[in-house]
C-alpha cells in the first residue's frame, strides 16, 4: 500500500478530500519525525513505539571493494511493534500453516 | 507524544473536529495493521515502510532460569525509515523541511 492508496482509503471513511487525506497522512508522519528528532518517543496504543537508538562507530567494509571504512555513531529512528499489532500479524501466519502443534 | 498530541495537532493543521482527527489515526493505523496482516507492505514516502519478516525457529534461553527452550518460527513487523528520516534524527535536516 502506498500513501496514495492509503489517502484515498482514508478520504472515503472520513469524507474529506483525496488531498485532505494525504496532508493528514503528512501530519501523522511529521508528528512522529518531527518528535523523534527532538529526541522525544512516540507511544501509540494499540500500535507500537517509535523511538531514536543509538548506533555505537564501528570499522566497516565496502562490500564491493572489501576495503576497511569507519562508521561513525549515528542515531537511527527504531519502531516497536506493539503487542496488539505483533499478534495480528503472527495471528495470520499460525493460521495458514498447519505444521505447528 | 501520544496519540492525543497527534490528534489535537491533525485538528489544528486542517480544522477538522478532533473526533474526525481521532477517526482520522484509527484508521491509519489499521490500514497499516491490515496491510500487513495480509502480508502485504506499506510504503509511505518521506517516512518509511512497513513489512513483515518471517523468523525461523532458534534456539534461546530462558533468561531467568538459563533454560534452553527453542523460540518457534514466527511473522514479525519490520519499519524501516526513510532517508528523510534517519537525516532528521541525525540533525541533518531542518525541522521546518519535516513538516510542510
Amino acid at each position: 500500500m502506498t500513501k496514495s492508496e492509503m489517502a484515498e482509503k482514508l478520504a472515503e471513511k472520513i469524507n474529506v478530500r483525496k488531498q485532505q487525506a494525504e496532508d493528514i497522512i503528512n501530519i501523522f508522519s511529521g508528528s512522529i519525525i518531527e518528535a523523534l528528532a527532538k529526541g522525544d518517543k512516540v507511544e501509540i496504543r494499540g500500535f507500537g513505539s517509535f523511538r531514536v537508538r543509538d548506533r555505537a562507530e564501528k570499522q566497516g567494509r565496502n562490500p564491493k571493494t572489501g576495503e576497511k571504512v569507519h562508521v561513525p555513531a549515528k542515531k537511527v529512528p527504531f519502531f516497536k511493534t506493539g503487542k496488539d499489532f505483533r499478534e495480528s500479524v503472527d495471528g495470520s501466519e499460525t493460521e495458514s500453516s498447519s505444521d505447528n502443534s | 507524544m501520544t496519540k492525543i498530541d497527534i490528534i489535537n495537532r491533525i485538528a489544528e493543521r486542517t480544522g477538522l473536529p478532533k473526533q474526525d482527527a481521532e477517526t482520522a489515526i484509527e484508521t491509519i493505523i489499521s490500514l497499516i495493521k491490515g496491510t500487513l496482516a495480509k502480508d502485504e507492505q506499506v510504503i509511505l514516502r518521506r517516512f518509511g515502510s512497513f513489512q513483515t519478516r518471517t523468523k525461523n525457529p532458534r534456539m534461546g534461553r530462558n533468561p531467568k532460569t538459563g533454560e534452553e527452550a527453542e523460540i518457534s518460527a514466527r511473522t514479525v513487523v519490520r519499519f524501516k525509515a526513510g532517508k528523510h528520516f534517519k537525516q532528521a534524527v541525525n540533525g541533518e535536516l531542518p525541522i521546518s523541511e519535516v513538516i510542510e
